[in-house]
């Protein structure tokens, strides 16, 4: 290839890395070529809450540099990354997209940051996502929408909505985000770019910032099952400072990715291909399973019969684990904190005027000034989506509900898990739809939240049963948005989803067709 | 007790910081005393992303807790989170145990208070949790500022909860001595109240004779907030007269009003109730989804059980058996910690002599290390030097005030009980040479020895004191003795 490429991210990163390497591009070219791309197309998709233009120049021309001494580099040397806004990075502002942490910068880095610093890879800028990666359509960001490159009028997904968007535009080969419910896989799909949610514990959180400590799993975005699988080779790993993560060798999965897996048994569910799930859904599912036929694959029908309370099960205990840990965001340590001054002198205020009124009850439940600082930090610094699902998990788990809510969605979640345990007896892995629909336009489903949920559907069994699940682009709607499938397998299966998703991208081009978008650059006026 | 209209019931819930190097859930240093947050990390603070990870030497030391209380340790428990807003907490939740707590049951036997036997004290369970950190409130000038120092944050902390077995505020306060001395043995930790190592709620309430030999209980109070064990004792002691006069007043019975929680003032020296607002939280308890349960294996078990050595309740029973003491000399030997005892039981061996062994740590030995601040460790005088010296107290060599004077010297320079001697100047006499002397002035001395044998035993201190004149080496213990002998076979 040649520096001269019109879309280099057109290309996957395992061929820029050669291109790296015999040196007819520099990972300077590379990041100018990224930031060419950002500084063209973002401020129509809205991808990215921070761009470390200089900083990333910087540090290609340092490898570039290292690369000439003829130094060993790393895995990813040289090769623009971008990484979602609720990941730490030490010295740079880390969001969540909330007004909470518009001012938080970590003193340290997210162990994933740090690997892939070690893989010398240089991370470009910090994308969008909904308010601490609470919701499905980067729409609660607090700071800025991000539009689907495929239509700017429609939403990305989320809540890795700006890692799937850039990703899209062709800003960068390769992109970080977290999936709780389905936060990689759904704005992949909509995005008609490639996208795994790893088994729960194989990549560390350290320095993810929680939102459902349970659930959340950090993954990789890229336009290939190819790239996800060479950054997952450099996000994967056992991390003393998580006691969740999974102390196993991580496979050379860059290299295994290539390797045709034997006698495959793809299970589906026919239920989901029923009520509710788009005509557009149904062909695509229909003929990606002809496509796996073809490619060798036994197609049997499986039952998770406990899958139609994962939406309820997930969004107790998503919500339950969110009302804990975003406690931490008080106004005391750091962060987001309210006007004192105007505070304590309307506390003043309602004392002299109920001591006025003589409303003794009243002047008694009046609260303290610690208090009341604690409400109207939180009550400022978080949005409507994220107060919502305090106020949900906070109820959950309160005296008196909490059996009939939180013991019992666990209940239910070990039934989800038993269901994927007796259907990988049948089959090797599960094909599914990523959501019932394509993306939805903007401001759609906003005002309704249990719509916006129910979107989730076909997502959230996986962070339940906590194995793992690839995304990746399969067809386009009549209207020609993008359409995803997911292959969901047992624990650590991440290799033959890997492998078997490859062999689907090397018979079909679904990844490789852009959005209307930076095909055509009319569209953006 | 006997003359109180009721019977007390009390329960403890006591907080002991365990002494492991660093916190729980991080690396950070546990040391008492250092500028305000500079023992702290991400993690202990509550960073956005950190997750905790368990310090496992602090697990073991709450086993070790647990098998000492001779509770059942639990194979497999998990953490919890407790949640509730304080400044000094910087996540919003502390991380505990709440259904699967480390060891369930056991109990402590202490000293019962008529000083006969000993008294089982039920505990209802231990476990682990993380301290918060320090609020530290401001008063001077009106200023409203708090500040809040966050080294403690995250240190280990073991709840030892106790059956209401406890029957008088004197009772509640020697099981907390007792458990203190446990924990100090069991080297878990140094349950210093000042530094807040050790802290300490108590639940009481009174059961109150009816007419038909049937009696009332009155609600439980908790009472927060004493910080010595006799401020307990005299919290207690005051709460429990003034929940009963407040029966006498209301006949409010157990459950005719909510749980109340009071706090112990002690410049006043009395129970204030604290505000309402402060008690009635609902800490929405949930599993805590950033560790993993923790199991131990029988092995492990066994492993640690070894490491919890001769315990004070049993050490004081061997050294009642074998050196023939009695059981408040035993109790002050034990109460010194185990090196101190070890010196102890050295001397006594050494010196043939277990009480008065006794009575020389006891009088000499303590007496020393209290003047210089001493520990038993930083003690020059060997067990095994000591020794020597009483067993020239024990042959007749030394009387009680030289051996004093050779103790003090031995002390002071760090030497034997012979070099001592020597350096004081303290000439051994020769049996035969004292034998001599005690004659001669038997001889010479025909009154006394007359007054003598009209019975007048002192009137020997006129020879003993005529002895010391003409050698002042003598041991007058002796002279007495051969003196007397001579003069009891003229007869």
């Amino acid at each position: 290839m040649t520096s001269l490429d019109r879309f280099p991210f057109d290309r996957c990163a395992s061929e820029l890395l050669v291109a790296l390497r015999v040196g007819h591009v520099t990972s300077e070219d590379l990041v100018q070529a990224a930031l060419a791309q950002i500084e063209k197309y973002d401020p129509h998709v809205g991808a990215f809450l921070a761009v470390r233009g200089e900083k990333a120049l910087d540090q290609a021309r340092e490898i570039d540099r290292r690369r000439a001494r003829g130094e060993k580099l790393g895995l990813l040397a040289g090769i623009p990354v971008a990484v979602k806004d609720n990941l730490c990075m030490e010295g740079e502002p880390t969001t969540c997209a909330s007004r909470m942490l518009a001012n938080f910068v970590p003193p340290y880095d997210a162990t994933v940051v740090a690997r892939l610093k070690a893989a010398d890879a240089v991370i470009i800028g910090k994308t969008n996502l909904d308010e601490f990666a609470m919701g499905g359509s980067t729409e609660t960001s607090a700071f800025q929408k991000t539009r689907n490159p495929w239509d700017l009028e429609r939403i990305p997904g989320g809540s890795s909505g700006g890692a799937a968007a850039c990703v899209a535009a062709r800003m960068v080969p390769l992109s970080v985000g977290s999936d709780t419910g389905g936060s990689i896989r759904q704005p992949a799909a909509l995005c008609g770019v490639t996208g795994l949610k790893p088994t729960y514990g194989r990549v560390s959180r350290y320095g993810l910032v929680a939102f459902a400590s349970s659930l959340d799993q950090i993954g990789p975005l890229a336009q290939s099952v190819e790239d996800c699988a060479l950054l997952l080779e450099v996000l994967a790993g056992h991390d003393p400072r998580d006691a969740t993560s999974i102390n196993r060798p991580v496979p050379p999965y860059r290299e295994l990715v290539f390797q045709r897996p034997d006698a495959i048994k793809i299970g589906y569910v026919p239920e989901m291909l029923s009520d509710g799930v788009s005509p557009d859904v149904v062909r695509t599912m229909e003929e990606t399973l002809n496509v796996f036929r073809s490619l060798g694959a036994e197609i049997r029908e499986v039952a998770l019969p406990h899958a139609r309370y994962a939406v309820a099960t997930y969004y107790i205990i998503a919500c339950s684990e969110a009302s804990s840990n975003l406690a931490r965001y008080d106004g005391v340590h750091y962060g987001y904190r309210t006007d004192e001054k105007a505070m304590l002198a309307e506390l003043a205020e309602e004392r002299r005027r109920l001591q006025q009124e003589g409303n003794l009850a009243a002047l008694d439940d009046l609260d303290t000034a610690l208090v009341r600082l604690y409400r109207k930090t939180r009550a400022e610094g978080f949005g409507a989506e994220v107060k919502r699902r305090i106020m949900l998990g906070t109820y959950a788990l309160s005296a008196g509900y909490y059996d009939a809510y939180y013991l019992k969605a666990l209940k239910v979640r070990r039934l989800i898990r038993q269901d994927y345990d007796q259907a990988f007896e049948r089959v090797d892995m599960i094909l599914g739809p990523v959501t019932p629909a394509p993306a939805f336009r903007i401001g759609e489903k906003i005002n309704d939240p249990l719509a916006m949920y129910l979107f989730d559907l076909f997502t959230v069994s996986a962070n339940l049963a906590g194995i793992p699940a690839l995304a990746f682009p399969a067809g386009l709607s009549t209207e020609g948005l993008p359409i995803g499938v997911q292959l969901q397998g047992p624990p650590l299966s991440e290799e033959r989803l890997l492998q078997m998703g490859y062999l689907f991208q090397q018979v079909t081009d679904w990844h490789r067709r852009r959005p209307p978008l930076i095909e055509n650059d009319r569209l953006l006026s | 007790m006997g003359e109180r209209p009721y019977k007390i019931v009390i329960g403890l819930e006591v907080h002991v910081q365990l002494l492991t190097e660093s916190k729980l859930f991080c690396g950070c240093s546990t040391k008492f005393g250092a500028p305000p947050n500079t023992q702290t990390c991400p993690v202990c603070i509550g960073m956005p992303g950190v997750l905790p990870v368990m310090n496992r030497k602090a697990f073991e030391l709450a086993v070790k807790t647990g098998l000492a209380l001779n509770g059942e340790i639990a194979r497999f428990s998990k953490w919890d989170r407790k949640n509730y807003y304080y400044p000094d907490l910087p996540k919003g939740y502390q991380i505990s145990q709440y259904d699967l707590p480390i060891c369930r049951g056991g109990y402590l036997d202490i000293p019962a208070e008529d000083g006969e036997g000993t008294r089982r004290i039920g505990i209802i369970r231990v476990h682990l949790e993380e301290d918060a950190g320090k609020s530290m409130h401001d008063e001077k000038a009106g200023r409203a500022d708090s500040r809040i120092d966050l080294n403690r944050a995250g240190t280990p902390l073991l709840e030892i909860v106790t059956k209401p077995d406890l029957r008088s505020p004197t009772e509640a306060k020697t099981f907390l001595t007792e458990l203190k001395l446990l924990l100090n043995y069991l080297e878990v930790s140094d349950c210093n109240m000042q530094e807040g190592s050790l802290r300490v709620d108590a639940n009481i309430n009174l059961h109150i004779p009816t007419d038909d030999g049937q009696y009332v209980a009155t609600p439980i109070v908790e009472v927060k907030n004493m910080n010595s064990f006799r401020a307990v004792e005299r919290a207690l002691t005051y709460e429990a007269q003034r929940q009963y006069e407040a029966f006498l007043e209301t006949g409010h019975k157990l459950g005719d009003v909510p749980k109340q929680t009071r706090g112990w003032d002690e410049d006043a020296q009395i129970t204030r109730p604290q505000r309402s607002k402060e008690e009635s939280s609902d800490y929405r308890y949930f599993p805590e989804p950033d560790l993993v349960p923790v199991t131990i294996t029988e092995e492990e078990l066994e492993r640690i059980r070894a490491t919890l050595g001769e315990l004070p309740a049993e050490i004081r029973r061997r050294l009642q058996t074998t050196y023939q003491i009695t059981a408040y000399d035993s109790d002050v030997i034990v109460n010194q910690g185990r090196a101190f005892v070890d010196y102890y039981c050295r001397l006594a061996q050494g010196c043939g002599d277990g009480k008065m062994a006794a009575n020389w740590v006891q009088q000499d030995v303590l007496r020393t290390l209290n003047e210089r601040q001493w520990t038993i460790a930083q003690f020059p005088v060997s067990a095994d030097n000591l020794a020597e010296l009483l067993r020239k107290v024990r042959g007749g060599e030394l009387d009680t005030a030289k051996a004093r004077m050779v103790f003090a010297e031995m002390v002071e320079q760090c030497c034997s009980a012979g070099e001592a001697i020597q350096r004081l100047g303290i000439v051994q006499v020769d049996e035969g040479e004292l034998r001599r002397l005690c004659e001669e002035l038997v001889a010479a001395n025909p009154r006394v020895v007359a007054e003598v044998k009209a019975g007048k035993d002192k009137a020997i201190g006129s020879l003993v004191g005529q002895a010391k004149k003409r050698n002042p080496n003598i041991n007058p213990a002796r002279v007495k003795e051969i003196c007397l002998e001579l003069i009891q076979r003229q007869s």
